[in-house]
């Protein structure tokens, strides 16, 4: 499946990019992201601690362990702080 | 109900004025305006990033459940993103209500979920560092005081 991943504020920072797609057999989220720490080391050093990412699945707040069936975008980032 | 997610600055009192007008059947209006404050006495800017699309339904989700919970009229939300300098405004809420109670605690309820819920990340920037705003333990407690009731 072809899925749209994005990142955002320190996530994005430490993977060099905003969006990108990913071409994956990844059945959850944390299968994911267990696959995109194996690709490079700023992957490895993004996801390093997961208490601190949050992730939404076209663009509704989910959990690491959502599933991806049917999912077309999957984003990353930190808790938020607005306000 | 009004959601606006903008880079441009506002003047919240024009947008209070123009909520306001129209309502005949409400008796209370509260406003919450945030700004943008320098802590350490060194702030160049105050960055905001968000997640345009995700952002506006996140607000308009935590708005409808507003209107559930309270016996309200109207709900406003305007939240800037990009970069800010010290005092400029960044965001506000504003309800209306027949009885100020409900005006007032969907008000808070909406400050509670946006800080924790909506899409958004600050960075602050001085000419030293340039750092994301961690997100507060009491922030998130600060939820849970809307659990269950």
């Amino acid at each position: 499946m072809k899925l749209q991943v994005m990142y955002f504020a320190w996530l994005r920072e430490r993977i060099g990019q905003g969006s990108e797609q990913v071409e994956t057999d990844a059945a959850t989220v944390a299968e994911l992201v267990a696959e995109l720490r194996t690709r490079e080391a700023r992957y490895d050093l993004a996801f390093s601690d997961l208490s601190a990412v949050r992730v939404a699945i076209d663009q509704e707040l989910t959990d690491l362990d959502a599933s991806l069936d049917g999912a077309r975008e999957v984003a990353f980032f930190p808790p938020m702080t607005g306000g | 109900m009004r959601i606006a997610v903008q880079a441009d600055s506002f003047d919240p009192g024009a947008e209070l004025t123009r909520f306001a007008a129209g309502h005949t059947d409400q008796g209370a209006i509260v406003s919450f305006s945030g700004l943008v404050r320098d802590v350490t006495g060194g702030l160049e800017a105050m960055q905001i990033e968000h997640y345009p699309g995700m952002t506006e339904r996140a607000i308009e989700q935590i708005a409808f459940q507003a209107k559930t919970r309270w016996n309200l009229g109207d709900v406003l939300v305007i939240h800037r993103y990009g970069s800010l300098t010290v005092g400029e405004i960044i965001m506000m809420v504003a309800t209306t209500a027949p009885h100020r109670t409900d005006a007032f605690e969907a008000a808070e309820y909406l400050m509670d979920y946006l800080k924790s819920r909506a899409p958004f990340w600050k960075k602050e920037v001085t000419s030293q560092s340039a750092d994301w705003v961690a997100a507060k333990d009491e922030d998130e407690d600060a939820l849970s005081r809307w659990d269950g009731s």
